[in-house]
Parts: structure tokens; C-alpha cells; sequence
């Protein structure tokens, strides 16, 4: 027998400056950052116009949100896995397009048109994700590519022609009609978007498949050797994405009450700021969906309480690109943080 | 424990016979043989291109070879991919570690055989038992003396090399049943830290698991090997022990300087 074994201590260090400090904090709670430019943003805009915080109007916010959050969360998973996916908007909206196309066109009734849109949002998720596993493509060159072929079927179904809400059946733009919570106003479609956030809040703390997601983001190879089937993760991100932005593309006909093909083409790239903004690393395995809700919801109220303040649309592009920014700036020093 | 000088008796745990992988008209391993006994910690130097990383990846199912033939407690076995070694119970530590660095410890050691809650939340909405996992994540890492990551909670990435390659080390300790083969354990880590981890290393085959260490840190391979193997233009040149041969004659059997004497171990 070899002579007695002592414990293998390792050293545990002390931080000690401000700086770091807060920077161990954000690390550990990456929530918090985008939640305090919320609550701080809430705060300004009722300062700056009083209408700002009433029920009718934060009930607009919301409804405003809602199908960019619910893209923003597919968006999240694919990239948590070090992705990026430039054909939410397109797949939300061709989606919408073709259930609109399955119950005019085909006359199906509702829920069978809009299952039928959602397995066709879900395919094109699945055509991404194939394309990312089995060929081995880039997910930014997949999705662009996917992203031009999409807007042109979409183009060449729907004729670039809006199909009126009341062409519809009544379950198409029920996801726009509201429940009162006194002077709020909630939609269905924030309703099913809420209930989506909290069912993938589960999925990626809660089970296996969520740390797998988070493992294959962090690092694919360490992810391989670990036994984790990559390929089969990667392929179910996307597939699971594209039924996610199908659902935001049967919320935005609710919203604008038609079936448009040209409304949210450029969703894709408001999705990604919502995730961004909800501080999840645009490098993969750091983020979460709490976040990107946060995002959505930052996103919103910048939108809003701009306008609400007087400026221009052009303006508000401006001030959210810098926020992006900031946004990101800080995700790279809570990267570098070091023991 | 095995006696460190003299032949073996017993039953190898892992043995190799007459492994050959070629890449074209590239051999990289030639006929190479190589057994394991219980309870010890076998060493396998070689200079670059001599055939270990090959014949390391052949044992642990990383690569299928065109020859040859592999024994486990005896019974041949054939591994095509890096998930037959491991089900057969032989779990590999890789030299990048295969960590996920955003994931917490307890994530970590279960990685990839996380477990579910038992009843319908488990079934239904395969929710998994952290409770379980860090429990049983604790009492591994404190079987194997990692004292102070007194947090099972935390991030790996927020650990020193050394504490993540313990998390490693664990990982495969616990559950390895049959033998643990560590590529470059120490490689990346400085004096202190290296020392910790041949620390584990011992405490593994402590625990009965016998380690196959693959390492070019001559100092360290004869602080724990019980034994050397030293691989040689493809092949099994000789083995040693730390007794029997200095670490300069080791080096000179590798790099061909001295004559391979015949096997003292």
C-alpha cells in the first residue's frame, strides 16, 4: 500500500476589488444586468410621461412584444448552442402565410390549417438543422441561405398579397383577442407566449436535454467526448425553433389581424437583440430564456416610452443599437472573469 | 496491490495483443501489446509519433484497429466507438478535459448519464434528481480528498486547472468500473497543482481502479507509476519500473539511445 493518501486541497481565492466583485456577481447571475436597465427604464419613461405607466398603455407594450419574444426564445436555444438563426422572422412569417393559404385557399378548417402551419414552420426548423449537423455548414450561412429561399416561396405563395382577417377562420387572430385584468388588457397571445417561456424555462434547468443544450454551446467537443449525442442536440434546437417561430407567426396574425407576407421578414434580426439584451453570449452555453424575456420586454419599452416621449422612429433604432452594444461589451468582461 | 518489481501472476484487467493501426502507408501502431493489472498505475512514455496516443485511442474506443486483439478481465473485446470502452466500464480523462466550463459541478460528473427523478416526474416530465446528483457528485469528489470545492454548485469554468482536472478525474473514478486511462493529466498545470493531481491519481488506484497515465513529465511518471511501459517506433519496447531504471535510461530506451533491455516488470 502506497503511503497515506492526504486531501488534495486546492486553493480557493479571495477577490477583493469593486470591480471584480460586480463582475462575480453578473457572472453568477447574468439576469440581473438586463433586469436593472428594465426597472431603470420603466422608471425614466413614467418620469418623462405620466401615461407611460397606465394599464392601457404597458398592455400595449406587452401585446407589442409578444411575437418577438416568442421568436426570441427560439432564437435563445440555437444560440446557447453557439448558433445563430437568420430565418426566425421569415419562418414566422411564411408560416402564418401558409396557414392562412391552407384554410382560404384549401378551405381546411382552422385547427387543421394552423397544425398544418406549425408542421411546416417546424420543417423549415428541421431543414436548418439538418443542414447545420449533417452537412456541417455554418448555422449563419445555413440560415441565410435558408433565409432567401423562404422569402421566396413566401413571395410566390402568397402572391405579396395580405389575406384579411375576416377571410379567416375565427381561431387564426384569436391569439389578438384580450381578457381584461381590470384596465390591462392581455392577450391570448401573450398568454400562450408566457406559457411558452415558462415550459423551455423547465426543459433547460430541469432536464437533460437543457444541459445537454447548455454542454454542446459551451463546448461541442467536450460535449462529444462526454458522451452527449451533438449532432442529435443540434438538430432538435432547430427543429424546436422553427415550431416556436411557426407559434409567433399564428400570434402575429392575431396582432395585425391579417395574414401578412411582409410584416416581421426582419424579425430575425429583433430576435436576436432580445437575446442579446437578455444577456445571453452570442459564443454559446451563457444565457437564459428569463433573460431574452427581459430583452423582449427592454426592447418594448424603449420602443414605447421613446414615443411616448417624442422621438423620432428613426431615433429609437439608434438607441437600441446602443444598448446592443453595451450589451455585449459587458458580456465580454463577464467572460474574462478569472479565480 | 500489486508488488511494483516482479512478474505478474494474476489475470490482466485490460490487456492488448498485436494491435497494428495503419493510415495509409503511415503505421502507427506495428504489433503493439500491452496489459494492465489490478491495482496498479501503468505509465506509457514515448516520444511523439511513437504510436501512444494511437494505441491509448484504440483502448478507449476512440479508434478501431486493423489488428490485433483487446481483453477485458480476460474476455475479448471489440470497441467501435468511445461509448462500447465506456459502457464496458474503462473511462478516459482527455487531455482537453471534456468539460463543460458554463455547467456547474454536479452538472459535470453526470454529464451525458444525468438521472431522473423517480415517479412520474421523472417519466413524464423527465425532470432530473439534482438533489440526487449533487449529493452523490459531494461524496465522490470527498471520496477522492478534493476537500476544499466546498461548492458543488459551482461553475467549472470558475475553478484553477487543477480543480477542474479533478472534476475530471472524479468523474471518471466514479464511474469507471474497470479501469481509468488519463492522456496527460498534469500537462497543463503548474508544480503545486500538478502534485495534487498525482495525489488523485494515487487515490484512485487506492480505491482499487487501475490507472493507465499517459504523460511526457518523466518526474511524474516515476512518482506514481507502479510500472512503465515504454512505447517505441509503434511498438512495446519494454516495460520497467521506477526501481529497476533511472529516469535518464528511460529516456534513452524511448528515444532509441540505449537498447530496450527485456521486461523487468
Amino acid at each position: 500500500m502506497a503511503t497515506a493518501t492526504a486531501p488534495a486541497d486546492f486553493d480557493v481565492h479571495k477577490q477583493d476589488s469593486l470591480g471584480l466583485r460586480v463582475q462575480h456577481v453578473l457572472h453568477a447571475n447574468p439576469v440581473l444586468g438586463p433586469l436593472a436597465v428594465l426597472v431603470l427604464a420603466i422608471i425614466a419613461f413614467s418620469i418623462v410621461n405620466t401615461r407611460f405607466f397606465s394599464a392601457p398603455n404597458l398592455s400595449l407594450v406587452l401585446a407589442q412584444v409578444t411575437v418577438i419574444a416568442t421568436l426570441a426564445l427560439g432564437q435563445t436555444m440555437v444560440i446557447l448552442t453557439a448558433g445563430i438563426d437568420l430565418a426566425a422572422g421569415i419562418i414566422a412569417v411564411f408560416s402564418g402565410v401558409l396557414m392562412a393559404a391552407f384554410c382560404t385557399r384549401a378551405g381546411m378548417p382552422g385547427v387543421l390549417a394552423l397544425i398544418l402551419g406549425f408542421a411546416c414552420g417546424t420543417a423549415m426548423g428541421a431543414i436548418n438543422g439538418f443542414l447545420v449537423t449533417r452537412i456541417k455548414l455554418p448555422p449563419f450561412i445555413v440560415t441565410l441561405g435558408t433565409l432567401t429561399i423562404f422569402l421566396s416561396l413566401n413571395s410566390v405563395i402568397s402572391n405579396s398579397e395580405t389575406v384579411r382577417g375576416s377571410d379567416m377562420p375565427d381561431l387564426m387572430t384569436w391569439t389578438g383577442s384580450t381578457i381584461p385584468i381590470g384596465n390591462f388588457r392581455l392577450t391570448y397571445g401573450s398568454i400562450i407566449m408566457l406559457a411558452l417561456f415558462a415550459y423551455f424555462y423547465y426543459a433547460l434547468k430541469q432536464t437533460a436535454w437543457g444541459k445537454h443544450v447548455y454542454a454542446t454551446g459551451d463546448d461541442i467537443e467536450a460535449a462529444r467526448l462526454a458522451g452527449i449525442q451533438t449532432p442529435r442536440v443540434l438538430f432538435s434546437v432547430y427543429t424546436v425553433a422553427g415550431l416556436l417561430y411557426a407559434v409567433g407567426g399564428w400570434i402575429l396574425i392575431g396582432r395585425l389581424a391579417s395574414a401578412s407576407p411582409n410584416v416581421g421578414t426582419d424579425y430575425n434580426l429583433d430576435s436576436i437583440t432580445a437575446v442579446v439584451l437578455g444577456g445571453t453570449s452570442l459564443f454559446g452555453g451563457r444565457g437564459s430564456v428569463i433573460g431574452t424575456l427581459i430583452g423582449a420586454l427592454i426592447v418594448g419599452v424603449f420602443r414605447n416610452g421613446l414615443q411616448l416621449g417624442g422621438v423620432e422612429v428613426v431615433w429609437q433604432g439608434f438607441a437600441i443599437g446602443l444598448l446592443v452594444l453595451v450589451a455585449v461589451s459587458l458580456d465580454q468582461w463577464i467572460r474574462k472573469v478569472k479565480t | 496491490m500489486t508488488t511494483s518489481t516482479g512478474k505478474h501472476s494474476a489475470t490482466p484487467v485490460l490487456q492488448a495483443k498485436g494491435l497494428t493501426k495503419r493510415y495509409g502507408r503511415v503505421v502507427a501502431i506495428n504489433g503493439s501489446d500491452l496489459e494492465l493489472y489490478p491495482g496498479e498505475i501503468l505509465a506509457v512514455i514515448g516520444d511523439n509519433g511513437a504510436g501512444k496516443s494511437s494505441l491509448i485511442k484504440a483502448l478507449s474506443g476512440a479508434l478501431v484497429p486493423d489488428e490485433g486483439e483487446i481483453f477485458l478481465d480476460g474476455q475479448q473485446v471489440q470497441f467501435r466507438t468511445p461509448m462500447d470502452a465506456r459502457t464496458a466500464g474503462i473511462e478516459t480523462v482527455y487531455q482537453t478535459l471534456a468539460v463543460a466550463p458554463g455547467l456547474d459541478i454536479a452538472d459535470n460528473l453526470f454529464l451525458g448519464r444525468e438521472e431522473r427523478r423517480p415517479g412520474p416526474l421523472g417519466s413524464v416530465f423527465r425532470m432530473l434528481d439534482r438533489k440526487h446528483m449533487r449529493s452523490e457528485a459531494k461524496r465522490h469528489m470527498s471520496e477522492l480528498g478534493v476537500a476544499t470545492l466546498q461548492n458543488i454548485g459551482q461553475a467549472v469554468e470558475s475553478l484553477s486547472g487543477g480543480q477542474r482536472q479533478a472534476v475530471a478525474v472524479a468523474r471518471s473514478a466514479a464511474f469507471g468500473s474497470k479501469v481509468v486511462i488519463l492522456d496527460e493529466p498534469t500537462a497543463a498545470l503548474g508544480v503545486k497543482e500538478g502534485n495534487r493531481v498525482l495525489q488523485l491519481i494515487r487515490d484512485v488506484r487506492d480505491r482499487g481502479l487501475p490507472v493507465i497515465l499517459i504523460s511526457h513529465n518523466m518526474p511524474h511518471v516515476f512518482e506514481v507509476a507502479d510500472r512503465i511501459h515504454i512505447q517505441r517506433l509503434g511498438r512495446r519496447a519494454t516495460v520497467i519500473t521506477p526501481k529497476s531504471h533511472s529516469m535518464s535510461e528511460a529516456v534513452a530506451i524511448m528515444t532509441g539511445a540505449a537498447e530496450p533491455p527485456p521486461h523487468t516488470a
